[in-house]
């Protein structure tokens, strides 16, 4: 039905542009991580002592697990407060779903940096929670780890992320067709055994995509912990930042980099397969 | 009653008394009444059919005995224990769904012994009553496939196989073969009929499709805008049906707007016989009452009357003629089949056959 | 139909749920509240209310031109984002070429990728091409990195589309040119809409890739970033209190517009419960 004419209009303009966009640069970050610095000056020689940096500097391995600490963290808070939302939403919001459903959503609408900036304002020593806490007399003095700790980086990544888990989760939920339902509660199972036998099941390819998707974005993210993070809550995209600007080492930040997207690559890898395979048509 | 290898029956208390009661149920969503104060008994071992069309209440119904509704007001009350208070997963009652819902992540085995699996039953146990259940609807090659490879008919059988391993003291069953096409139709219709005989197990069976119910059922329940507009045997609705819905709805039939004067009844240019009280009424006339007089079919003390042929529909083995009464009436017969015929003829059909209805 | 019985009690889920809300708007609650408060931010509770910081705000030359700087980024944005991911959409769904499976996972990964990723190497690109940093270069991060969700939105818009309207269009004589113009696109309206109002706020707000492609004139988010690292004032919480409110605003016509073109039948088909 489409002529070749057709095909090649709609397929060249992007492709072109992905190849010039994407491709390139990420071809140009690759081959930077093989280059080096000397003498403050870029040197196009070729090496691995980029890599062989990362593998035996306890530094950027220590970072990089504080980070895949805190990208599990988010996750795993993420889940567990957008999960029960959308099945409450899906199951037991009854005429009100749409509305609610709504609400959820602004939050996403609103600036990142908006709302990091509010947990910066609310976490301070002399913020909102430490005054009302002061406020109710339960404690006496500002809470120190409240603010500037992986704690509040956890706490301001979790925020973000809950409501982009919540989404596939929802429209993965929304897909089970109610007669499933009514068939296991009709076979004897209560709401319980009919959650983890038919509706849990079900639902894992969106909680995968929910899962994947806050996990990856955690681990590249560099503002929170710059907001909130302090000194004891930085992250690997941190060490990239520097060594992109003040730390001027754009090899080893390429290294880096290239590192981070080998990660992220592997990790959609996997649950793509595994997505496959949990999904029942 | 039941043959070896069948599924044996749950005690169901004393012979003969009666498995489900349905006490003055009502059932209101929103500003509509959906039903309106039902009371119908269901025996051990019956196929009883809920017939009506959409929005007569019948699917509603079934889904309050199976607890995914509750009623506005009423009981239901089965084997002596009150049925309606208990969640649906307590109920002794299994559905078979309108499009099966078969677990798509389970395999077929897995989807059979779902029920069992969830209330415990040993693991040998449930092997051996999953591989029964699969005869019992002839899908055992099937055991380890997934739902989704199976076509709308062997899932049926599944969703069959997975209500009755449980072996329910009811079986409610929501239009199961309105999905299927009309050959496949009519062979689950024998295969489900011989099926429950075997089993013995009670059917409760909602449709809209009267031929189907009169095939099936032990006794028809006719619903109609949330009431029960006649319940009986479908050989007995059939013949003597109590309205004129009833009559129109369940097989076809002319409506004969007359009066009684007399002990005589006219319609029309017809007159017959008839007993009843005098005044305005309304009869029920199966086409299949009215046959040619020449044909010699109908006894001598028939009703006779002339009518021209309007319309002759060939229908393989009988026709269906539209005859039209003195310009005053047209009515439908139905002939063995004869050949073309135009023209006026003389009609005849029986006093008896005249069935007076309510409106 | 109706649901089944779990539409009913579960006391202690609804708790949750209230209880995950609270948690996910407590934050632009506190802004809201404090971006009224006279002695600024901190402190419990807040007391007198003061529209001083709005005044700021409003002198405040800087922001309003970050502000005019961000307009004219995602403008441009949408449009490249929405012709570009039109024909990415039309391509998967229509054509064949090799390497087309790699071509669709390149168009979507700027949407999973961190975003310092998709910033540094186009960073790189920019350095290796010669190109200044501008608002030129943020503006081509950010099409670069939307593409992603114009893509996936019309190509969702696309499957649903009933593709015997294009045919009967050909059969009726109209031309492809024609038949894209008068079946195809209004077809995608919805989908068009719904894509452009995204990339406009997600270039609004964008940070991470803009952060390493930014030249002397400053988007609206990284002027806050800036005025942010010197110390906090309550300024800050006036400006995102007004983000907030035309946030929500974009959201209400979104779905005024949606409700409208769906039409009211379909729009009860929806919410009948």
């Amino acid at each position: 039905m489409y002529s070749r004419a057709y095909r090649a209009i709609v397929s060249v303009p992007p492709l072109l542009w992905v190849g010039l966009f994407l491709l390139l640069p990420y071809a140009l970050m690759f081959t930077h991580s093989f280059w080096m610095v000397r003498d403050g000056f870029l040197v196009h020689e070729w090496n691995v002592q980029n890599y062989e940096k990362l593998a035996t500097n306890s530094l950027y391995v220590e970072v990089l697990l504080r980070t895949m600490r805190i990208a599990a963290s988010v996750t795993l808070c993420s889940l567990l407060l957008g999960y029960p939302l959308a099945y409450y939403l899906s199951f037991h919001a009854g005429p009100r779903k749409e509305l609610l459903y709504q609400l959820v959503i602004v939050p996403l609408w609103v600036s990142y940096l908006v709302r990091g900036y509010a947990w910066k304002t609310i976490l301070g020593s002399d913020g909102v929670l430490n005054g009302f806490l002061q406020y109710l007399h339960l404690t006496h003095a500002p809470v120190g780890f409240l603010l500037y700790s992986p704690f509040a980086v956890v706490l301001m990544l979790t925020h973000i992320y809950t409501p982009f888990v919540f989404l596939p989760i929802y429209a993965a939920l929304e897909h089970i067709p109610r007669p499933l339902v009514e068939a296991s509660q009709d076979l004897g199972a209560g709401q319980g055994t009919t959650f983890l036998r038919v509706i849990l099941p079900l639902s894992m390819p969106g909680l995968l995509a929910g899962a994947t998707f806050a996990f990856v974005l955690s681990l590249g993210d560099f503002l929170a912990p710059l907001l909130v993070g302090g000194p004891s809550g930085n992250m690997i995209a941190n060490i990239v930042q520097s060594l992109f600007g003040a730390a001027y080492d754009w090899p080893l930040g390429a290294a880096v980099s290239v590192c981070i997207l080998l990660i992220t690559v592997s990790l959609l890898f996997l649950t793509e397969r595994l997505e496959k395979r949990w999904s029942f048509k | 009653m039941s043959s070896s290898g069948a599924i044996p029956v749950q005690d169901a208390g004393v012979a003969g008394a009666t498995l489900l009661e349905v006490r003055a149920v009502a059932k209101r969503f929103g500003p509509r009444e959906v039903l309106k104060k039902i009371s119908l008994d269901i025996a051990p071992g019956e196929f009883l059919t809920l017939l009506g069309e959409s929005g007569s209440g019948k699917t509603t119904l079934l889904r309050l005995i199976a607890g995914f509704e509750q009623p506005t007001s009423g009981e239901i009350w089965m084997g002596g224990e009150r049925l309606d208070t208990l969640p649906a997963y307590r109920r002794r009652v299994n559905t078979v769904f309108q499009h099966y819902a078969l677990f798509p992540h389970l395999s077929v085995q897995d989807n059979v012994a779902y029920g069992l699996r969830v209330k415990g039953t040993p693991k040998n146990e449930i092997s051996g009553r999953v591989v029964e259940a699969l005869r019992m609807v002839k899908m055992n090659e099937f055991a380890e496939t997934r739902p989704s490879k199976l076509s709308g008919g062997q899932q049926q059988r599944i969703a069959l196989a997975r209500a009755l391993v449980n072996r329910p003291q009811l079986l409610l069953l929501d239009e199961p073969l309105s999905a299927l096409d009309a050959n496949l139709r009519k062979q689950m219709q024998s295969e489900l009929k011989a099926l429950q005989r075997e089993i013995g197990i009670a059917f409760l069976f909602v449709t809209h499709d009267q031929e189907e119910a009169m095939a099936l059922s032990d006794r028809i329940a006719l619903l109609r805008d949330g009431a029960l507009e006649q319940i009986a045997a479908p050989r007995e609705i059939y013949a003597h049906p109590a309205t004129a819905y009833t009559a129109q709805f369940i097989g076809q039939t002319n409506l004969l707007r007359g009066e009684v004067q007399g002990g005589v009844a006219s319609s029309g240019i017809l007159r017959w016989a008839a007993s009843g009280a005098d005044g305005p009424a309304l009869y029920s006339l199966r086409p299949e009452a009215i046959q040619l007089a020449a044909d010699g079919a109908t006894p001598a003390n028939a009703v006779r009357f002339r009518a021209v042929v309007r319309q002759q529909i060939y229908g393989g083995a009988s026709e269906l003629l539209e005859i039209d009464c003195g310009g005053v009436q047209v009515l439908r017969a139905r002939i063995p089949a004869r050949g073309p015929l135009s023209g006026e003829h003389e009609f005849a059909f029986s006093a008896v056959d005249a069935i007076r209805v309510r409106e | 139909m109706s649901g089944a019985r779990s539409d009913q009690r579960a006391p202690l889920l609804t708790v949750y749920a209230a209880f995950v809300f609270a948690f996910v708007y407590l934050p632009i609650v506190v802004l809201i509240a404090y971006s009224f408060n006279r002695d600024g931010v901190g402190g419990f509770p807040p007391r007198h209310f003061t529209l001083e910081w709005y005044r700021q705000l409003f002198a405040d030359g800087a922001i309003w031109d970050a502000v005019e700087n961000s307009l004219l980024v995602a403008a441009g944005s949408v449009a490249l984002s929405l012709t570009l991911g039109l024909l990415a959409a039309l391509a998967l769904d229509r054509a064949s070429f090799p390497g087309k499976a790699l071509f669709r996972r390149l168009v979507l990964l700027p949407l999973i990728l961190p975003g310092i990723i998709t910033g540094l190497s186009l960073l790189m690109f920019a350095v290796f091409a010669g190109m200044p940093l501008s608002l030129l270069t943020v503006f081509l991060g950010h099409g670069t990195a939307l593409i992603s969700v114009a893509t996936t939105e019309l190509f969702a818009g696309l499957q649903k589309m009933d593709r015997a309207q294009e045919e009967a269009s050909l059969d009726l004589g109209a031309t492809p040119l024609q038949t894209f113009w008068r079946v195809t696109l209004p077809n995608l309206k919805l989908s068009l809409i719904a894509a452009g109002l995204l990339i406009f706020t997600l270039s609004m707000d964008e940070i991470a890739v803009t952060f390493f492609l930014i030249g002397r004139d400053n988007t609206l988010p990284l002027e806050i970033w800036g005025r942010l690292r010197r110390g906090i004032t309550p300024e800050i919480n006036a400006i995102s209190t007004l983000i907030f409110a035309v946030s929500v605003g974009l959201i209400v016509i979104w779905y005024r517009v949606r409700t409208r073109s769906i039409g009211t039948e379909a729009q009860d088909l929806l919410e009948r419960p």
